[in-house]
């Protein structure tokens, strides 16, 4: 309906136009990791250990002498897949739980003093202490970060739906007779879109983020998963001599957060006066 | 005459609040005739909207409103049911079909996110158990009837796309949409500019030629009760100080707090022979606050023609035969028939 518009608007934005190339690239190295790296990330070549960048292995061997580049294209799947679950499930949780805090005013109190709680950890911190308790694997890395992210979601479409609710419509569609549960549904979540969307975008930096921290700190997934946070925790140690093994999966991370984070600020930029139009 | 489509009777809404409880309507009755206009009159705060909302039962839950009276409502079965008694459900099934209501703020109450084609086919889907196709179908004979120019595009458009005035019309084409027998109008030009309003209005009267609904008309708009009502019933402070019909109302108004209204207005401050009009009448003081109404009549505050009497209890709404009724014990039954 209308994002053929909004793409068009998005497409003359350089910033934003970049940042989708390179997510674009990562995501397509990712989906087809086997072909674009052919060394397997696991292989390792003791002799071959903490070697430079060569035509051989193009991003240099770790220390155990396994090929950087092809460990940074797999691990771009675990990384990639972790953050889009995390976003996906907190984004659901949060938007279930904001919606109905904000509509139904006797819950709003209850629910919020729980979202409070739980955000007034710091959030690697609750992250960390998760999955301390739930054991490292990828299903808790996943599990712990969508618990920690949900409140924020929650949060934020908590205040949007409080706006909707008061606006005439929703008294206007009640008065045609539609049940509570289709208002919500059906009228009030189309109208929250745009912020939904817009941390979704967040919180897929974020957990890009979190997960490289919980691996650096060694709680996150277990060290023999590829992924970009265990790579830079395993390599940290030969930084001084290999300054390799940790820049690239380092880059990694750094360009897939920023193109996120830019293209949230893009998408939120063209969201937002809409929504004003809108309301 | 028919029986009335709508019969309210001792209608009582209170709102508990930290100072206390107020009766934002009090002991409230009228009724409306199949095809018939009945006008609901007064300044800001005087129980109008309320009573509508009460009556689509659309109060907020949180608001813990107390209800009491009885609003008999013929259905289009023909059964007489209490909008105050029937469960939700029922509530909801007669809401938007039989009984509808268009709201002040035309440009707040549609859904930004829909087409208004949309809007309206939902209603239908809803209430006529249509599909998709054909309500969209209805959806466009609807905005025909309520005079959209190029229905077939503008079904498809947002509301942020049409003006103020096509979006009462498109409100008013989502009332309308399944056929009701009667429509609450909650002041609703009240945020349109005069000529829209007068389009609006005359577009609301030939629907109701063609379609013998009764309708509610919630306004403070004394120009607009003239040319529209047949009855009228004047509210001040949560009660009926005056009902009649139309004419005899504006011919000789009976209540103090009417005479006042009716000389606000701009054409009976000029005088003939004069060149510029004179000031224009004000009712002076302010509305007494729900929390504390005065013990008596609550317009003695502010009444010109207020004797010590008036103080003492609030006075009976005066029957006189001829559908006429007000509250003010200076008026005697006598008066009001000599004055009709």
């Amino acid at each position: 309906m209308q994002m053929p518009r909004i793409l068009r608007q998005l497409m003359h934005r350089r910033i934003v136009m970049a940042s989708a190339v390179v997510l674009l690239v990562i995501a397509v190295l990712a989906l087809g990791a086997p072909w674009f790296a052919s060394i397997d990330p696991n292989d390792t070549a003791v002799l071959q250990r903490l070697k430079g960048p060569s035509a051989e292995h193009l991003m240099g061997t770790d220390e155990l002498g396994r090929d950087i580049y092809s460990r940074i294209v797999h691990g771009a799947r675990y990384s990639l897949a972790i953050a889009a679950l995390t976003a996906l499930g907190s984004v659901l949780a949060g938007t279930l739980l904001g919606l109905v805090a904000g509509f139904f005013r006797r819950l709003d109190a209850p629910l919020m003093r729980v979202v409070d709680a739980m955000m007034s950890f710091p959030d690697i911190l609750l992250a960390i202490a998760l999955v301390a308790i739930l054991g490292p694997s990828l299903v808790n890395v996943v599990l712990a970060l969508v618990l920690v992210y949900t409140p924020r979601v929650a949060r934020v479409v908590r205040a949007s739906t409080l706006v909707v609710r008061e606006l005439l419509f929703v008294e206007a569609v009640r008065a045609l007779g539609v049940r509570t549960s289709r208002i919500l549904w059906r009228h009030i979540l189309p109208n929250l879109m745009s912020p939904i969307l817009v941390q979704v975008s967040f919180i897929f930096a974020y957990a890009i983020l979190a997960e490289a921290g919980l691996s650096f700190l060694g709680v996150g997934v277990p060290p023999e998963i590829p992924t970009w946070g265990t790579m830079v925790a395993g390599g940290q140690q030969y930084a001084h001599d290999a300054f390799w093994v940790v820049l690239f999966p380092g880059l990694a991370i750094i360009f897939t957060a920023l193109s996120l984070q830019l293209l949230g600020d893009g998408v939120r930029d063209l969201l937002d006066p809409k929504l004003k139009k809108a309301l | 005459m028919d029986a009335p489509r709508l019969a309210v009777h001792h209608l009582s809404t209170s709102f508990p609040t930290e100072g206390g409880l107020v009766r934002s309507v009090a002991d409230v009755s009228f009724s409306i005739a199949p095809g018939k206009t009945t006008a609901l009159v007064g300044e800001s705060g005087s129980g109008k909207s309320v009573t509508s909302l009460t009556l689509m039962r659309l109060l907020a839950k949180t608001a813990n409103a107390q209800v009491s009276g009885e609003a008999r409502f013929v259905t289009r079965e023909g059964r007489s049911v209490d909008l105050l008694q029937i469960g939700e459900r029922e509530m909801r099934a007669l809401r938007g079909n039989q009984l509808s209501m268009i709201f002040q703020e035309p440009m707040t109450s549609l859904n930004p996110v829909f087409t208004v084609g949309e809007q309206i086919a939902e209603s239908v889907r809803l209430h006529k158990g249509l599909d998709r196709s054909a309500a969209l179908a209805h959806a466009k004979r609807m905005l025909e009837l309520v005079e959209i120019p190029a229905a077939d595009r503008r079904l498809h458009e947002y509301p942020h796309q049409l003006s103020g005035g096509m979006r009462q019309r498109v409100m008013i084409a989502l009332a309308m949409a399944c056929d009701p027998t009667l429509l609450i109008a909650d002041e609703p030009t009240t945020a349109l500019d005069v000529t829209i309003q007068a389009q609006i209005l005359e577009l609301m009267r030939r629907l109701q030629r063609e379609t013998g609904m009764s309708i509610l008309f919630i306004t403070h708009n004394l120009g607009v009760v003239a040319h529209h009502a047949d009855d009228v019933v004047v509210l001040y402070a949560g009660r009926v100080v005056e009902s009649a019909p139309v004419r005899p109302l504006f011919a000789a108004p009976a209540h103090p707090y009417t005479q006042g209204l009716l000389a606000c207005l701009p054409g009976k401050a000029r005088q003939p022979g004069q060149p510029r009009p004179a000031r224009l009448f004000a009712i002076r003081g302010q509305v007494s606050s729900p929390l504390a109404p005065p013990p008596g009549c609550a317009f003695e505050p502010r009444c010109d023609q207020a004797i010590a009497a008036c103080r003492h209890a609030i006075p009976e709404l005066l029957v006189n035969g001829s559908s006429r009724e007000a509250r003010c014990i200076r008026v005697t039954p006598v008066a009001i028939s000599e004055a009709a």
